[in-house]
């Protein structure tokens, strides 16, 4: 069976980046880890715009930070938060589909 | 110049408290200021819409009450950034009468600085005619129209209205919306350390021991600055800072780790590093602050969206819950030939569907899937009117509760309300209107800046 990013994540978080932009990291607790989801380019601009029915556009490039063994990514919300429609005004729980993208 | 300047972060926002014992063994570090950032955008445009705290009060009261007293105590500036949450006049007004109340009540007399970042509009809409006002993507561009709707407009000052500010030596500076790290940063800077350093340390320390592990919003850190480089430690035992909670922090809530934009440049971290240099401090080095050739302000601004009322209510029939989507298109449509005299500008009719999409509509991958056992379900009018929200939400409410759909076994109702009444009144509603950068020639002049006294004492 195929390894998930929930198995070998240590954080897998969503959060605002100002009230136009979701910010999700992935952090890892050693550099294997990392350096294996780094390599396999599990986490892409297509990947995350397939996983959330976002335009590419939307999404910005992937950014690799060593010094926290992390990979972040960000897109623009649909709606700003607390606009109305909206969903997740702290946009901390957008993370989830990302729990099971396997390596 | 001092060889090091410590600061004392006491909680990640004015009024999410602390213990008293780490903010005490803060103060045994003899540091040079303390400081606490009061504000967020996070709990969204509502707050600056409507120029209310989304902090309480009375913990806001308490917190200020032993920061000030430390503060009296060892004769050290406090400094606090985005007063009352969003920092428009109204709530550094709030923030203002809370410290003139605590002076009275302890008997304190206080040199209270307050630098005002409420934005006036007519100043405003001459800098967008005159070009200086660009949007900050994904944020769009803005009309003159969008100025005159907003309710409130602020601008994040900088370092420089606050070292400004300090030359009075005050006790307390009040700032309105300032950019995070800048109450920390701007005493710092003004004593002659790098910015860049004093800039990442600010980043930091704005959140206080969020970045300790474990984590906490509530508790103290300190920070020390040096000629070239800055530690960390946090000021509850039980917490440790190490390289990754550190390095994993700076990640926090910004889009790009490795170069942070703010009022007249940006934090540089490309060359940054990390070292532990004991279990429970880490030292970094190597951050750098690059200025603009452009010196901007960054602009937000909340408009008023219109009057909310919800109704919640679950639902368990999976009768129901199997053709849910197509029951609500038809309920739109019955509220829609009901009210067949009101424009679609005059309400929106939102549901939300917990258990299926609720948490991430349009997000969301699984929601073609079918839902669980039971459903949580929002029914949301928003509306020109306080009552027009109330007639849309109720009359919603009870087409769905009693609607013949196809199969029905429950012909008694449709839905299970938790509570009555079934409508509760949200009030008014707020969406961000602006997210702009504007130019200006000097930092300091847009933000209003005055000295006050509050005596207390005999």
């Amino acid at each position: 069976m195929a390894q998930k990013l929930i198995d070998l994540a240590d954080v897998v978080r969503s959060k605002n980046a100002g009230p136009y932009e979701l910010t999700i990291d992935i952090i890892f607790d050693n550099i294997e880890d990392y350096n294996l989801v780094k390599e396999k380019a599990v986490i892409t601009r297509e990947k995350i715009a397939e996983l959330y029915q976002v335009p590419l556009a939307d999404v910005k490039d992937v950014i690799h930070f060593e010094p926290a063994r992390a990979i972040k990514v960000t897109l623009k919300r649909p709606i700003p938060a607390g606009s109305p429609g909206e969903r997740d005004v702290y946009g901390a729980q957008q993370h989830a589909p990302l729990l099971d993208l396997e390596l | 110049m001092q060889a090091e300047f410590k600061i004392l972060a006491p909680t990640a926002i004015l009024g999410y408290g602390f213990p008293i014992k780490s903010f005490e063994a803060g103060l045994t570090e003899s540091p040079d200021i303390i400081a606490v950032d009061g504000g967020s955008t996070d709990p969204g445009p509502y707050y600056l819409g409507s120029g209310k705290s989304f902090t309480d009060r009375e913990a806001v009261k308490r917190d200020l009450r032993l920061i000030i007293r430390g503060g009296q105590k060892l004769d050290i500036p406090v400094l606090v950034g985005t007063s009352g949450g969003s920092g428009a006049d109204s709530h550094l007004n709030w923030t203002e009468k809370i410290v003139k109340e605590l002076a009275s009540e302890e008997g304190w007399n206080l040199k209270v600085a307050l630098i005002g970042s409420q934005f006036d509009k007519e100043y405003l809409k001459a800098k967008l005619a005159d070009g200086k006002i660009s949007p900050l993507a994904p944020a769009e561009e803005i009309k003159s129209a969008d100025i005159d709707n907003s309710t409130n407009i602020v601008g994040q000052m900088g370092i420089e209205p606050i070292i400004e500010a300090l030359d009075n030596e005050p006790d307390v500076v009040l700032c309105g919306r300032a950019y995070d790290p800048t109450v920390f940063a701007a005493p710092a800077v003004k004593a002659g350390f790098k910015p860049g350093l004093a800039f990442h340390l600010g980043k930091i320390l704005e959140c206080a021991s969020i970045a300790a592990d474990p984590g906490s919003g509530s508790d103290c850190m300190l920070g020390t600055l040096k000629e070239d480089s800055f530690i960390l430690k946090p000021l509850n035992q039980e917490r440790r800072c190490t390289v990754t909670s550190v390095a994993a922090h700076t990640l926090y809530e910004k889009a790009d780790p490795y170069h942070l934009t703010g009022p007249g440049g940006e934090i540089d971290l490309t060359d940054t590093e990390f070292t532990a240099i004991s279990a429970r401090e880490v030292e970094v080095t190597g951050s750098k602050f690059i200025p603009a050739e452009t010196y901007t302000i960054k602009l937000e601004g909340a408009e008023l969206a219109g009057y909310r009322t919800i109704s919640l209510a679950g639902v368990r029939d999976p009768i129901m819950i199997s053709q849910l989507d197509d029951i609500l298109d038809s309920i739109r449509a019955m509220v829609r030939d009901n009210f067949d005299y009101l424009s679609e500008d005059d309400y929106q009719l939102i549901f939300k569907k917990y258990g299926q999409d609720g948490v991430m509509g349009d997000l969301e991958p699984n929601r073609n899937q079918p839902a669980n056992y039971e459903l949580g379900l929002v029914i949301e009018a928003i509306a020109k009117t306080q009552e027009l929200a109330d007639t849309i939400c109720s009359f919603t409410r009870s087409s769905l509760l009693h609607y013949g759909y196809k199969g029905r076994k429950a012909t008694a109702g449709n839905l299970a309300f938790p509570y009555s009444p079934s409508d509760f009144k949200g009030g008014e509603v707020y969406s961000f209107s602006l997210h702009h950068l504007l130019e200006v020639d000097d930092p300091i002049k847009p933000f209003k800046s005055e000295t006050r006294e509050f005596k207390g004492g005999n």
